[in-house]
């Protein structure tokens, strides 16, 4: 039996020296430095425009389809802004834009975070899930209680379930370098398969009233527990004032990591796990730590959906839910900050809401455009990966500074994409 | 990295080397749980708790010795096996015989024949130098296009080949811009996976409107060695298995005589473990990295096509539920070799076969026990036997001069 190549514990030396930064972290930090806000704005309009391009081969009409979603998502009323009655169409489409805006701060901010330490979480739907799950069952139990002591017990649990979830990741990556990716996936499973259970038929979430008609959703939360809305109808799907919380955590996001000692920490670990440890930083504590704070954001969006507007869950919703997957778009595209995550979530939730439950048009089946909000996803995180072409530009002006022009014109993505 | 392999040589003087007493313990744990299961079916938890502590004696011997992650193994195989065997006696010989049964094989190999075939892929794509996370979307590619090119054609053959066109065309994408652009190539995997959601769900509506695919659709055929009437051992586990788990099967040796005794293949690997040293030698390093994410998209766009085609003859939306995600786990778990990767994908494939069954004990935790599969692999990542080591030049983008 032969032997493969005799494994080295490292990158040899030149290979250091000459390759472009490759962990993804530095490539971030060197990608940071690299481009503005343009980048990110052309990486969303090119992925748009690969869409159109696959709406137009289908046979509908692009423009007038991405029109409808717009509308859909209510982004017409910015026009009449001071007209709030929620009876009106746009103002209320724009709520409901709002609405699937605030989990997707959250998980775009538990992406975001565990970027930040070098680790990819891609677990934000299991985590997101977990929350869900827990703010249920904390929302159903415990009626006696007083409304402010109910939610933040609901919140609290759904965040900290959220991080033991992920934390769980952390754990195995931090004692035995199971690689977070594979990890965090097999946990969102895990999470589908649990909700799939507690809300079926006989299962331990399922609603008390729902067992003798045979449906698989859980109960209710409680009056006590359901937040507060500030703009529209509870019975309606009002605006809840989760969105403020959403809008709190981008602030603490952006404390945490620039502010502490802490933040400090996961991001010396994310340039450069050696290196922190030599200037003595716990690296597997941080990862612990780094996870367990991403998880708690997306449990935190499970809790605030819950308590927020959801009030109830089933099976399957467990099925469709997709806001943890739909994190990571939010999370490139905003390129892991506490901005540019605020205002990605902004668009991936008018695209959310607009395609799906919005759009009333005659150009594009409604379940056809949903379809394209998950292409358009794939799309950025595809064309947000492929920094280099910025990272090239970049490093062909520095050369050029210093000696001769070398670097011939770097390919461009469209090639490969249509 | 895996520090227990030299240990026992190092010694020299011992007559058996740790590493091997604890694989000898696994094997006594295996065997506890084997001996209270159908054919044999022992009623007395006697045996399999002598074998179970037996075991642990040979994981502790061996821990002690330096051996620590086979030792620890060989504990948890121990302990493991005698409680499982305990419940096997406990537990009626009716349900017993429902779930273990000749065709309990038959089944484990249908489930893990996706597997193979992502695995096998991935270790292609891996071992040439490119992490290939985007395994999932190609084998939901395969899936889809599968079932509509035999759908449309009418034929099996047809729907199989659009489906492997279909898986390559989408690992060329990855490869273009793990190569070419040299993206981060676990965040492009990610990408080609949504892409593949989006893909086949927008066409899933587009073509069928949502709904499943027309029944009768041409189908991959099933082996018969033997008649339909006989029932034995043989006829139950091998006699009727689909063409296209036999192909796997095959796929097996394959992948390991050009991996490891062709010339092609060792390119590929010096491309994964020092790829400026195989430029030097005038090897094409990015022709080969296209090649073999290529290769690794075909394969399991195959696996795809085979849960489709050949083993469910409809289509629902994302119907391959994480199975690409199991295949690189048992690729990693394979310690990247093709025969390692069969075995992980047997192991997962009979923790799919066993989640099916399951429900005969408890119909309500019967949903409970479809994540038996994906917290079996967390286990397994998480590396209760040994570390892996992976080709040292995976997941880094090469730069030519």
């Amino acid at each position: 039996m032969s032997e493969p190549l005799a494994p080295r514990q490292g990158p040899a030396p030149e290979e250091i020296q000459q390759s472009p930064p490759t962990t993804v972290a530095s490539r971030f930090a060197a990608w940071q430095r690299a481009g503005g806000i343009l980048v990110p704005v052309l990486t969303a309009m090119l992925a748009f425009l690969i869409g159109g391009l696959l709406v137009l081969v289908t046979g509908h009409n692009p423009i007038q389809a991405y029109w409808d979603i717009v509308k859909g998502a209510g982004l017409n009323w910015i026009v009449h802004p001071t007209n709030t009655d929620v009876a009106n169409t746009a103002a209320y489409n724009f709520s409901q834009t709002l609405l699937q805006t605030t989990p997707l701060i959250l998980t775009g901010l538990a992406v975001a975070f565990a970027f930040r330490c070098g680790m990819f979480n891609i677990g934000g739907n299991g985590q997101y899930l977990v929350g869900l799950y827990v703010a249920n069952w904390i929302g159903i139990s415990f009626v006696h209680m007083a409304k402010p002591t109910h939610i933040l017990l609901g919140i609290v649990g759904a965040a900290l379930a959220g991080a033991i979830w992920a934390g769980i990741a952390g754990f195995l990556k931090a004692t035995t370098g199971a690689h977070e990716v594979i990890t965090t996936i097999m946990l969102n499973w895990i999470a589908y398969w649990i909700g799939n259970y507690i809300f079926q038929q006989g299962g331990p979430l399922q609603g008390v009233a729902n067992k003798p008609l045979n449906i698989p959703i859980s109960g209710d939360v409680a009056q006590s527990a359901k937040l507060p809305v500030f703009w529209g109808d509870a019975d309606l799907q009002g605006l809840h004032i989760g969105f403020f919380i959403a809008i709190g955590a981008l602030v603490v996001f952006w404390l945490i990591l620039n502010r502490t000692t802490l933040g400090y920490e996961v991001r010396a670990v994310g340039y450069n796990p050696d290196a922190a440890a030599y200037g003595g930083i716990k690296v597997r504590t941080n990862y612990i730590r780094a996870m367990a704070i991403s998880g708690a954001f997306a449990g935190l969006a499970g809790g605030l959906d819950m308590l927020g507007y959801l009030y109830h869950f089933g099976t399957t919703d467990v099925q469709a839910a997709s806001i943890g997957f739909l994190g990571i778009a939010v999370a490139l595209l905003g390129r892991n900050t506490a901005l540019g995550v605020g205002l990605a979530a902004f668009l991936f939730g008018g695209l959310l809401y607009g395609t799906t439950h919005g759009l009333q048009s005659g150009t594009i089946d409604p379940s056809l455009a949903g379809h394209l909000t998950e292409m358009i996803q794939g799309l950025v995180v595809l064309f947000v990966g492929a920094d280099v072409l910025i990272l090239a530009v970049w490093g062909s002006r520095r050369r050029l500074k210093r000696k001769r022009p070398t670097a011939g014109p770097a390919p461009e993505p469209e090639a490969a994409s249509s | 990295m895996s520090t227990y392999v030299g240990t026992g040589r190092r010694a020299g003087a011992r007559l058996v080397e740790p590493t091997s007493v604890g694989a000898a313990g696994v094997t006594l744990g295996v065997i506890a749980f084997v001996l209270a299961i159908p054919p044999i079916a022992a009623r007395s938890p006697l045996w399999p708790i002598l074998l179970g502590i037996v075991a642990m004696l040979f994981g502790t011997v061996a821990a002690s010795r330096g051996a620590y992650r086979v030792g620890f193994g060989a504990i948890a195989a121990g302990v493991l096996g005698a409680a499982l065997a305990v419940l096997a006696t406990r537990s009626s010989t009716a349900h017993l015989n429902q779930v273990f049964t000749a065709s309990l094989i038959a089944s484990m190999l249908v489930f893990a024949t996706p597997l193979t075939f992502g695995a096998l892929g991935g270790m292609f794509s891996e071992r040439s130098g490119v992490v290939n996370i985007g395994l999932e979307g190609m084998m939901l590619m395969g899936a889809f296009w599968g079932i509509w090119g035999a759908d449309k054609t009418g034929s099996w053959v047809w729907g199989v080949l659009i489906a492997m066109a279909s898986g390559g065309l989408l690992a060329l994408v990855h490869a273009f811009f793990a190569i070419h652009l040299r993206a981060d190539q676990i965040v492009g995997g990610v990408a080609v996976n949504f892409l593949a959601l989006g893909i086949t769900g927008y066409f899933f509506v587009q073509l069928y409107h949502g709904e499943n695919v027309p029944t009768g659709v041409s189908q991959i055929p099933t082996v018969q060695l033997t008649s339909d009437s006989s029932h034995n051992f043989f006829a139950d586990s091998f006699g009727h298995l689909n063409l296209m788990i036999w192909i796997a099967i095959l796929f097996v040796p394959l992948s390991y005589i050009v991996l490891f005794k062709t010339p092609i293949g060792l390119r590929i690997r010096a491309c994964g473990e020092h790829p400026r040293a195989a430029d030097t030698v005038g090897i094409n390093v990015y022709a080969i990295r296209y090649g073999a994410v290529v290769l690794s998209g075909i394969l399991a766009a195959m696996g795809g096509a085979y849960l489709t085609v050949g083993y469910l003859n409809t289509y629902n939306e994302n119907v391959t539920a994480g199975r690409g995600f199991i295949a690189l786990a048992a690729m990693i778990f394979g310690n990247w070799r093709p025969f390692g990767a069969f075995g992980a994908a047997l192991l997962f494939g009979f923790s799919t076969a066993l989640a099916f069954r399951l429900p005969v004990y408890s119909a309500n935790g019967a949903v409970l026990f479809q994540a038996l599969p994906y917290v079996l692999t967390l286990v397994a990542v998480a590396g209760v036997i040994g570390r892996t080591v992976p080709p040292a030049a995976d997941g880094r983008p090469y730069k030519k001069q």
